[in-house]
């Protein structure tokens, strides 16, 4: 599989790790270059310094058309739109968002893109290990809607146009 | 109108006051407590100092009772997801964002936000109103008889686009002599077909120069214009 990570901390490092020792195809991008000094000296992936919410970035990353996208930085609204792009304008298949917020987490999982939400998870983690009632949060949510909002309008609809031809040249390439 | 601004910025603060002056109820989102209470002094106690990010938060602003949500922080991102939020979660008629990165603008519109303000391409737009950027380059002047050495960059648009010297009306004493393709230089020929992108190098008296621009990069005014 071809997986694209956007974020090399501690988890994405440590993704990335792992799935480039199993043999899958690995590109991890970070806006710090310090970050990839998590990576072990043995990791054989590709790893770029860039911004993952940047189109331009990410297709120049070899994105478009991966199996799969992790948007996994710190900030919140940095791995939706990043995960956005994913979706709409590089055709990645499945694409998941950390976002520790639980509200955009449980919203943005209606709109189409799998999300992570580390509040949930520890909440469940820590509930279960004491054994005192969880949360109502759930950590990892499945993409259950259609990631449009609202309408298509007119114009929504041109553009999406320009996206699919975008998205279908980017196959062809 | 009930407007909603989000992001206390130097935009956000003059949109807040404008709105207020011409008679609209604003209120204004700002997450840095010291920048939201500057902004409450001077323009009174409409600011909230809380993340419009977050979906409770915007909720507690009055999001749901907003007629327009303007999203004008500085990062696009954040725009993009009070505005989604606004529109998914809030029901709000109308969402305007504000975009940095011109590229971001298809996305967002796909993505259901109403109107987008991008001051890049703005900016953009009237530098290359004002700086003609589809001009012929002088590549050399040759002693005798005012003769030029010309290229041309044969941009989106141009008339000579699938087109050969022989189907152009050009000047007495002025002829296309090469074509400059993917980096490789090869002689052009009356039957040549000329794509979008190459470099056509012409040789010419100085006086042929507006006819050469008209017929290889297009009528100067409208160039202008676009």
């Amino acid at each position: 599989m071809k997986i694209v990570i956007v974020g090399c901390g501690r988890v994405g490092a440590g993704a990335a790790e792992i799935w480039d020792a199993a043999g899958h195809e690995v590109i991890v991008l970070d806006v710090e270059t310090r970050a990839f000094e998590r990576l072990p000296s043995s990791f054989g992936g590709t790893a770029i310094r860039g911004d993952g919410t940047d189109e331009d970035v990410l297709r120049r990353a070899g994105a478009e058309g991966a199996d799969v996208l992790l948007a996994l930085t710190e900030g919140d609204n940095r791995n939706i739109m990043s995960a956005q792009l994913a979706v709409e304008a590089l055709a990645i298949g499945k694409v998941v968002a950390k976002i520790n917020d639980p509200l955009r987490a449980a919203a943005y999982a209606e709109l189409g893109i799998g999300t992570l939400c580390r509040t949930g998870l520890m909440l469940d983690a820590l509930s279960a290990h004491l054994e005192l009632p969880g949360s109502e949060l759930a950590g990892m949510l499945a993409p259950t809607g259609h990631h449009h909002v609202g309408d298509a309008r007119a114009h929504g609809r041109a553009a999406a146009s320009d996206i699919e031809a975008a998205a279908g040249a980017a196959v062809e390439a | 109108m009930f407007v909603l601004v989000v992001g206390g910025g130097k935009v956000g603060y003059y949109l807040a006051k404008g709105l207020i002056d011409s008679g609209h109820e604003v209120a204004l989102m700002e997450k840095d407590p010291t920048r939201a209470r500057q902004i409450a002094d001077e323009i009174g106690s409409i600011v909230i100092a809380h993340d419009g990010c977050e979906g409770t938060y915007l909720g507690q602003a009055g999001c749901n009772r907003a007629d327009v949500v303007a999203a004008v922080t500085g990062d696009d991102e954040d725009n993009l997801v009070i505005c989604q939020m606004a529109k998914h979660h809030f029901d709000v008629p109308r969402t305007i964002a504000r975009v940095n990165n011109p590229k971001n603008e298809v996305l967002f519109r796909h993505l259901g936000v109403d109107e987008l303000v991008s001051p890049t391409r703005m900016i953009l737009g009237s530098i290359e109103q004002d700086i003609p950027v589809h001009e012929l380059l002088h590549l050399a002047a040759l002693g005798e008889g005012d003769l030029e050495i010309i290229e041309a960059h044969l941009q989106p648009g141009s008339p000579a686009i699938g087109r050969a010297p022989r189907d152009l009306d050009l000047p007495e004493g002025c002829s296309l002599f090469a074509v400059i393709r993917d980096g490789v230089a090869t002689p052009l020929r009356p039957d040549s077909v000329m794509r979008e992108g190459d470099k056509i190098i012409a040789i010419g008296k100085q006086e042929c120069e507006s006819m050469l621009h008209r017929q290889l990069i297009g009528d100067p005014e409208a160039a202008g214009a676009g």
